[in-house]
């Protein structure tokens, strides 16, 4: 390929403009398409962050007019809306705790022990990844419903807990699976009883698994619409607020929220990076 | 039992009485009667499978004897717990804590126990075994002969009664595993702890320690100081695993003096009674072993000179290979197939080449005698293998 390029740069200039972008287009075509990848991403939010500085005319947030902090300066401005946050980030706070303790620990269960159950519970907990979440929500509802419990809170969070132990369990299990038992019996060597072998050693290196499965639990509980729709009763949570609001107009402090969050998701990266970084460098 | 130990504390003993281990149906230790005296440098050695392991595990208290007992200075301590026992353990791959920087690994146990003011010991220690700088590194950043002294040095920083290393240098290459060996001989002799060490390679062994048990298949073989063991194996398998051995079929024609005299195939040899570890009657059978560096080789034509009263076998020379110290040849006996003979590399002779015809030649003290009911080949390729 070298020789056949010298030998057609040295025939004509001509042709050594079209070769040359080629060239350039070679080296740095994954460059582009990673850049491609990543716009594609990062344009909802995008739009989201900009049209939060948005005047609409009318109740739809759809259409460009004019530069604006309105909505910035009074985030709870519109009935309702910082009420129903206020409950989603209540509820995504509590599925997380409650999904993040009982799947450690049901994830080191299955890691660490052979019962009669063990197969079935793999496959239990494996079940509301894969099945539609609408079936899910209804079977739910229905569930509720014949034992006769008042839809609200309490409902919501129940289902919450239950679609997060998974991801809980399948990010701790892995984690905890790829442990060398030896650090165990290290520990036990070097004089810790059983609790302390499981607080200064088993924890600290099963918490990158536990840390995940909690922020996985936030983000699903957060935004979760559907399941949370069937069970709710007359409680509305943030998605749903933004559902509803959609049929009659929706206000410019849905988006100051969705940027806001979008922000707070970035910093929270950001500063794990760095922190990350600089820790291997000390 | 109390966990407070003084620095100046120096190693106890430890004794094993009928101690086994199965699994199911898997027998990996038979009763075994073991006892290691205090401040001894004292190696089990075998090859991988052959209980070595299990039995330092139930020594440390992390796999629990089927049978028999386990005393620590005179203490039963079988039924006490890993934490409970004052012992601790160089683990093979070292087993640091990944989340922990080596000070803290350091500082593990004296934290466990209980103690706050960990800095000046913590620091000793790093110094003792030259890893002060790299107080504040992750384990991870570490190589590999850094990890191996950081993990000597979390154990011993809890002044144990005894420590146990399994296969400590098993993951260094050659150069480093010599340097660590004499670097952990260093330590024992200083810090006077008994040392128990589980190792494959016969060298590690006879280098280290003042007492080798070799084990085969569950059971010790032998025990002894390496030197003990090396000249007067009691097994083939000792014989064999332990460097190398020639052993000879013979049969026993004259018995009842000082020395054996024996037959091998139209050769006359002579054995030390006093080395012959089997009963042997004239008419019954033995095996006559030398090792190949006792060897000497003389070509036929000079066969006059050798001393009168040597063991001799006529061959021919099958194959020669230099390897700079000596020169280590395979020679074809007619009627007891090949035998080594190494040479050291002072006077050569340059009619020693394959196809000469030669005489081997040795002091009949250097002569040992073992059961010919054993298998003759028993360790044989397996020391081949670990190294």
């Amino acid at each position: 390929m070298a020789v056949h390029e010298t030998t057609e740069n040295a025939k004509t200039t001509a042709a050594r403009t079209p070769n040359r972008g080629l060239r350039w287009l070679r080296r740095h075509i994954i460059t582009i398409a990673g850049l491609c990848t990543l716009g594609y991403l990062i344009l909802p939010n995008i739009v989201v962050m900009v049209f939060s500085f948005n005047k609409p005319n009318g109740r739809f947030n759809y259409q460009w007019q004019r530069f604006s902090t309105d909505a910035w300066s009074d985030p709870c401005g519109v009935a309702d809306l910082c009420g129903s946050l206020g409950l989603s980030l209540q509820i995504a706070l509590w599925a997380t705790i409650g999904a993040t303790v009982l799947g450690t620990m049901i994830a080191f269960a299955l890691a660490r022990y052979r019962f009669r159950a063990r197969s079935g519970v793999n496959t239990l907990i494996f079940l509301p990844m894969a099945m539609p979440e609408v079936v899910m929500a209804a079977s739910l509802a229905t569930l509720f419903l014949n034992m006769g419990i008042q839809f609200g809170f309490w409902t919501i969070l129940i289902a919450h807990i239950m679609f997060c132990l998974s991801f809980v369990v399948t990010a701790v299990k892995a984690r905890v699976m790829s442990m060398d038992p030896r650090l165990e019996q290290a520990a036990q060597d070097l004089y810790a009883s059983p609790v302390q072998t499981f607080l200064r050693v088993t924890l600290p290196i099963a918490a990158p698994g536990i840390a995940s499965g909690a922020l996985l639990s936030f983000a699903l509980s957060f935004d979760d619409f559907i399941i949370t729709n069937f069970n709710a009763g007359s409680t509305v949570t943030f998605p749903m607020f933004v559902w509803g609001s959609a049929q009659r107009g929706t206000p410019v402090q849905i988006n100051v929220i969705g940027t806001a969050m979008f922000l707070v998701a970035v910093l929270c990266v950001v500063v794990g990076q760095l922190a990350g970084k600089r820790r291997k460098r000390s | 039992m109390t966990k407070t130990a003084t620095p100046q504390s120096s190693g106890g003993d430890v004794r094993l009485q009928g101690i086994s281990k199965t699994y199911g149906s898997f027998t990996a230790v038979h009763p075994l009667d073991l006892t290691v005296p205090a401040g001894s440098f004292f190696a089990l050695l075998g090859a991988s499978g052959c209980g070595k392991t299990t039995t330092l595990r139930m020594i440390a208290g992390l796999e629990e004897p089927t049978t028999g007992t386990v005393e620590l200075s005179g203490q039963d301590v079988t039924v006490l717990p890993p934490y409970k026992r004052q012992v601790n353990t160089v683990f093979q791959n070292y087993a640091l804590f990944p989340h922990l920087d080596i000070y803290e690994n350091v500082a593990f146990g004296l934290r466990r126990r209980g103690i706050k003011s960990v800095k000046k010991q913590v620091e000793e220690m790093l110094d003792l075994v030259q890893l002060g700088p790299m107080a504040r590194r992750k384990p991870q950043q570490l190589s590999g002969g850094q990890q191996q002294r950081v993990a000597v040095a979390r154990a011993l920083i809890n002044h144990p009664q005894v420590l146990l290393l399994d296969e400590p240098l098993g993951a260094l290459d050659l150069k480093l595993r010599r340097q660590m060996q004499l670097e952990l001989k260093r330590i024992q002799t200083e810090v006077g702890i008994t040392f128990v060490h589980v190792t494959h390679d016969q060298e590690e062994a006879m280098t280290m320690a003042d007492t080798v048990a070799v084990m085969n298949g569950g059971r010790v073989e032998q025990l002894g100081a390496p030197a003990d063991l090396y000249e007067n194996p009691a097994t083939t398998f000792v014989a064999n695993f332990l460097g190398t051995s020639n052993l000879i079929e013979a049969e026993v024609v004259e018995a009842g003096g000082e020395e054996l005299l024996l037959k091998a195939g139209d050769a006359k040899l002579r054995l030390p009674a006093g080395r012959c570890s089997a009963s042997a009657r004239t008419g019954e059978k033995v095996l006559a072993g030398v090792r190949p560096e006792k060897v000497a080789l003389k070509h036929t034509d000079d066969a006059g000179a050798i001393t009168e009263g040597h063991n001799r076998l006529p061959g021919r020379i099958k194959d020669a290979s230099f390897i700079g110290v000596s020169t280590q040849y395979v020679i074809e006996v007619p009627g007891l197939g090949e035998l080594a003979v190494y040479e050291q590399n002072i006077e050569r002779d340059g009619r020693l080449v394959p196809g000469a015809e030669i005489v081997l030649h040795w002091n009949p003290a250097h002569t040992f005698g073992l059961d010919a009911a054993q298998d003759i080949q028993a360790g044989a390729d397996l020391d081949e293998e670990a190294a």
